[in-house]
């Protein structure tokens, strides 16, 4: 199965839940009338995408409605992709490559989100890309996250760098950019602890660490990637905008689509902070990380499109 | 982020001051609100809607009191409401007649089971048990070191046998406590999508053949609109005796807390407050209803009045 088939197989149950219920606020009415437009509103608000964001978007449909001066509710289902894509945006923003190598990539995010699987399944990628990849165990906090960590550079076949459990992530950090520069790694991942963002004390010392890694090598961290989980609702917004503060987060990864659930936060997200989503992810093996690409990605939400791969 | 209930309300009864009784019309004003202050704390949306239908009912036509302005009058109609809702107190685990009591961990990845097996081991045997806990994760990398490591720091023996197969492992393990006297099995299980059927039938699985005494869903507050499904398939497929919220040390709202008690109608029994293995509390249902409604200060609000 292609890159593209496997996406829309892993966003089956969630398109079963989303679309059937768009496409039913759209068919067997007659007129298009102010039922149907809080029909549409509350089917994204049960899709995550938050009481204003929706409204948002159920106001764009509302104005394309009238301007092409619609008279049929089935014509509004086009109308309506239409909107979210605009409104999702079109480009796809790639993982920032550090052309003189090493690329310093640091994951942050709540707990249990996925960080760690995550850079376990980028490290496959870049592996299978030729690139020389390492990890940094930077949580060194959690029961036997050094171990997790550890499993899945064996299992790529990566590097890890590592301290004892209780030590110093930014001394990880340190050790881990320097082994990078000796080795002439690509890619170094840092993983860090999951924490709340509501604990100052543990943003200071992801902070720390940030600055540490900025320190030791000049325009890094080239990227900082936030983990969110799509089952999460409305707290995302909270997420990305304290992390942000925190430590300059410059993409988004949105784990756990496997699910039913809709990750529709991830429109609040897009409409209403300029950070980018840049990947995916749809289950928990290594080969299950996707870029992020709003139009394949409501392509295969919609099941619109065939294998093409 | 978001406004809380207090101030939204404030805004809508300024002009109701000086009025005699709530009419209809200033209910469906302030129900409008109370909709968008739930949804905003990611209550199910079909939560929402019977649970304002409910409320409105019981606002109409009642007397402003002299005590409480309109707007600290409709709030604490909701917020009994949602405290009812969401259950008494009862932080409680079913102990078995005959030794040993069989408790069972599930819920999706990452929502907190092992750490929480580590906690309730810690909170039972302040208690005077004697735990068991039991490695059934044999899919994440290291879940069962992670499961180790928080036996040793509780100096609480962990029965593990590797990647086999997690119903034997559960059935080994329980004769193992019976072996050994030990009177409290906790069964840590793998994360998994309530979607994913045949993982769900591995849970099914484990339960038909040990029969513990407290299936019991752990939940992250976080959760948006997909806990009402999530709660119900786990419900649905284990029947559930009860329920514990998660990182209720965050910032959520926890909506998720509403959803999860109405659709399954299990109590929640704990909340999770922190990494620690002490961060685990009883649930407090008038807490969370403040916590739902964005307003810390509803108390004090009430009680200045
Ligand atoms: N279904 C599914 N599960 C995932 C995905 N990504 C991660 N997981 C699972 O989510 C759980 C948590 O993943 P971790 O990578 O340990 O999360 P983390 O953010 O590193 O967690 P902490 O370090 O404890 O904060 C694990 O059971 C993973 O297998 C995904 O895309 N889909
Ligand atoms: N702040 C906070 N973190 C918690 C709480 N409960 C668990 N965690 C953290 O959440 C993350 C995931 O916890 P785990 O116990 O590994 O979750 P799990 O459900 O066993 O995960 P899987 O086995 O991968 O499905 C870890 O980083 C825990 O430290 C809590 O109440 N508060
Ligand atoms: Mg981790
Ligand atoms: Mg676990």
């Amino acid at each position: 199965m292609g890159f593209f088939g496997r996406l829309k197989e892993s966003l089956t149950k969630t398109r079963e839940t989303f679309v059937e219920k768009i496409d039913q606020v759209f068919t067997g009415r007659k007129g298009i009338d102010e039922d149907l437009y809080e029909e549409l509103e509350e089917v994204l608000i049960q899709a995550d995408v938050g009481v204003s964001t929706a409204m948002k978007l159920v106001e764009r449909v509302r104005k394309g409605v009238k301007a092409r001066n619609v008279q049929e509710a089935a014509r509004l289902k086009d109308i309506f992709q239409e909107e979210l894509e605009y409104l999702m945006g079109e480009k796809t923003s790639p993982i920032k490559i550090n052309p003189e190598g090493p690329t310093i990539i640091m994951v942050v995010g709540v707990n249990g989100v996925g960080k760690t699987t995550t850079i376990g399944k980028m490290a496959h990628n870049y592996k299978a890309q030729g690139k020389k990849v390492m990890l940094a165990a930077g949580d060194t906090f959690r029961a036997a996250a050094i171990d997790q960590l550890e499993i899945w550079a064996e299992r790529v076949g990566v590097d890890i760098i590592k301290h004892q459990e209780g030590s110093d992530p930014g001394a990880v950090a340190y050790d881990a950019i320097h082994a990078a520069r000796s080795r002439k790694a690509d890619i170094l991942l840092i993983d860090t602890a999951g924490r709340l963002h509501n604990k100052s004390h543990l943003m200071d010392e992801l902070r720390k660490v940030h600055k540490i890694v900025a320190r030791e090598m000049p325009g890094a961290p080239h990227e900082v990637l936030l983990i969110l989980d799509a089952t999460t609702g409305q707290n995302a917004l909270s997420q990305v905008k304290i992390f942000s503060e925190a430590v300059h987060v410059t993409g988004i990864a949105l784990t756990k689509l496997d699910g039913t659930a809709k990750g529709g936060v991830v429109t609040a997200i897009v409409t209403e902070m300029a950070i980018p989503v840049k990947l995916i992810g749809i289950g928990e093996g290594m080969d299950d990380l996707r870029p992020f690409n709003p139009k394949d990605f409501i392509d295969a939400l919609y099941g619109r499109r065939n294998d093409d791969e | 982020m978001f406004k809380g209930l207090g101030e939204r309300l404030d805004d809508i009864f300024k002009s109701l001051k000086g009025k005699g009784r709530i009419t209809e019309d200033d209910v469906s004003q302030a129900m409008r609100e109370v909709k968008m202050a739930l949804l905003e704390a990611d209550v199910n949306f079909k939560v929402v809607k019977e649970f304002v239908a409910q409320v409105k009912e019981r606002a109409i036509g009642q007397d402003v009191l002299e005590s409480l302005s309109p707007a600290q009058q409709v709030i604490k109609i909701v917020k009994d409401e949602l405290t009812e809702l969401l259950g008494g107190t009862q932080a409680k685990i079913n102990i078995a007649s005959k030794p040993p009591t069989i408790i069972m961990l599930v819920g999706l990845q990452g929502a907190g089971k092992t750490t929480t097996a580590g906690k309730l081991a810690k909170l039972l045997s302040k208690q005077g048990r004697r735990p068991l806990l039991v490695a059934g994760d044999i899919y994440r990398p290291a879940a069962i070191k992670q499961l180790q490591v928080l036996g040793e720091q509780l100096n609480i023996p962990v029965f593990s046998m590797g990647q086999e197969n997690p119903v034997k492992i559960a059935q080994s393990a329980v004769e193992n406590a019976n072996s050994t006297g030990r009177d409290l099995v906790i069964i840590d299980t793998a994360g998994r999508l309530h979607v994913n059927e045949e993982l769900m039938d591995e849970l099914a699985n484990i339960k038909g053949t040990v029969k513990p005494h407290e299936i019991l869903l752990v939940v992250d507050a976080m959760t948006g609109q997909e806990a009402v499904n999530v709660a119900d398939t786990f419900n649905q497929k284990l029947g559930l005796d009860g329920i514990i919220m998660t990182k209720l040390d965050g910032d959520a709202r926890g909506g998720a807390a509403l959803s999860v008690r109405k659709v399954t109608g299990t109590p929640i029994k704990f909340a999770g407050m922190g990494e620690k293995l002490d961060a685990l509390e009883p649930f407090h249902p008038d807490r969370m209803a403040d916590r739902i409604l964005g307003m810390g200060d509803v108390l004090t609000l009430i009680e200045k009045a």
